[in-house]
């Protein structure tokens, strides 16, 4: 018998086509999409019919998280975190609120995603490692009491961030079970120092019709 | 003579291997699948009033009776409603309704002031037949300033067929009501199109009268 001679093709598939979607599809997420932050705590925000974006730029966003005790019940009691989305921004509103930070730890600032340490940790906690800094910041807050009755710390990052950028627009960002004296805190900070127009953020919601 | 020169240039196709490009591609879609967000978070606006004291006296007690409604919003979900002037003494004046089309938003759609008129029914409708007529003839529209404008005209009580008095809201919600719960009355505001309500905060005098109902805080 003869041999049998398995033709071996070479077997070539053109994948010019496919790269060019690839090309497509990336260039597409890269424009349309902004980064996760990194929240050091997550929280559920309500939902509303509201259908207004926020703001492109130039966003103070509070994010105001509830302390809960043991069981697992708000205590009324709540942390406060900040982030301001430009970094330039952000690292002026430092020099502002402590003037005697050093290169180094500005940087380091300017790099996390939210801050809510109060300032008289701020050294420390910026020294520390970035796996430490992450394990320790969920557990801290700005600070909304003021203890010799002027500005709290958090009207001092509100009114740094104000001179830093005039036209800054402020976002709450609350989890839905927060009771309502946690967010009244932060309302009336706000308000005392005459920030009275601000956003907060939500889900969108369909409406129920009957 | 000798060997005939090769001037015949080769014709050869230029393949190039496209795969590692794709595979590169492919992980860098999937790194910002997984590392972005592709929506904006949705808001809403809200102006509270100043706390600036003397300028508060002046401008209470503007609106009518009859077209005030207080809405308290208080812990586990409950609210509560009272129409026209508080009474604080009368705890049947406090009157619990539920969260929804079938509660509060009913209240707020019945209410009638003196003369009969259901401003909220009415600014609904009309907000309803602005956002058809939108719909149906979207040139007439070209801007979104000009339908804000007619419809924040419509909120001010401007209908078509005549200026009506508008509903004012005032919304209170107790300490350990909880965020949720607030922005569900904001949300009602907004379905509603009513165009001024106030967070306010609870007085004594309301405390009184929420205990007096029995009312968790």
């Amino acid at each position: 018998m003869g041999k049998v001679k398995v033709k071996k093709s070479d077997v070539w598939i053109d994948m010019t086509p496919m790269s060019d979607v690839m090309t497509l599809l990336l260039t597409f997420f890269m424009l349309t999409s902004t980064f996760v932050k990194n929240e050091p705590v997550k929280v559920n925000v309500p939902g509303s019919v509201s259908e207004i974006k926020v703001p492109e730029n130039g966003v103070l966003t509070v994010l105001i998280n509830p302390q809960k005790d043991a069981a697992g019940n708000p205590t009324g009691e709540g942390q406060v975190f900040m982030s301001i989305d430009n970094t330039d921004q952000l690292g002026e509103a430092l020099d502002m609120v402590m003037p005697d930070v050093s290169a180094i730890e500005k940087e380091v600032f300017k790099r996390e995603a939210m801050f809510g340490i109060p300032l008289e940790e701020m050294k420390g906690y910026l020294g520390m490692s970035t796996n430490n800094r992450q394990k320790i910041l969920p557990e801290k807050g700005i600070p909304l009491d003021s203890i010799d009755g002027g500005m709290s710390e958090f009207q001092m990052w509100v009114q740094a961030a104000r001179t830093v950028n005039e036209n800054i627009k402020i976002a709450l960002k609350s989890d839905a079970e927060t009771p309502y004296k946690t967010v009244k805190k932060v309302m009336s900070e706000l308000q005392d120092m005459d920030e009275s127009h601000y956003y907060m953020i939500t889900n969108l919601k369909v409406a129920e019709e009957e | 003579m000798g060997k005939k020169k090769e001037s015949k240039q080769k014709k050869m196709t230029v393949r190039v291997d496209f795969t590692p490009m794709v595979d590169m591609l492919m992980l860098l879609i999937t790194f910002f699948m997984l590392c972005t967000t592709l929506s904006k978070p949705q808001t809403m606006e809200l102006t509270m009033p100043s706390n600036d004291e003397n300028q508060n006296e002046e401008n209470k007690n503007e609106t009518k009776a009859s077209q005030t409604v207080t809405l308290y919003v208080a812990a586990n979900n409950k609210i509560y409603y009272g129409e026209g002037i508080p009474e604080y003494n009368n705890p049947e004046w406090l009157k619990e309704t539920t969260w929804g089309s079938k509660g509060v938003r009913n209240v707020l759609r019945e209410h009638a002031t003196e003369d009969g008129t259901k401003p909220v029914k009415r600014i609904e409708l009309a907000v309803k037949e602005l956002n058809m007529d939108k719909a149906k003839n979207p040139k007439a529209y070209p801007e979104d300033s000009i339908f804000q404008k007619k419809l924040n005209a419509l909120k001010k009580g401007e209908l078509p067929d005549g200026k009506i008095p508008t509903l004012t809201i005032v919304i209170k919600p107790t300490d350990n009501a909880s965020y949720k719960n607030m922005v569900d009355a904001l949300d009602e505001m907004q379905i509603l199109s009513i165009g001024t309500y106030v967070i306010d905060k609870i007085t004594p005098d309301d405390e009184k009268l929420l205990k007096s109902k029995n009312v968790e805080m």
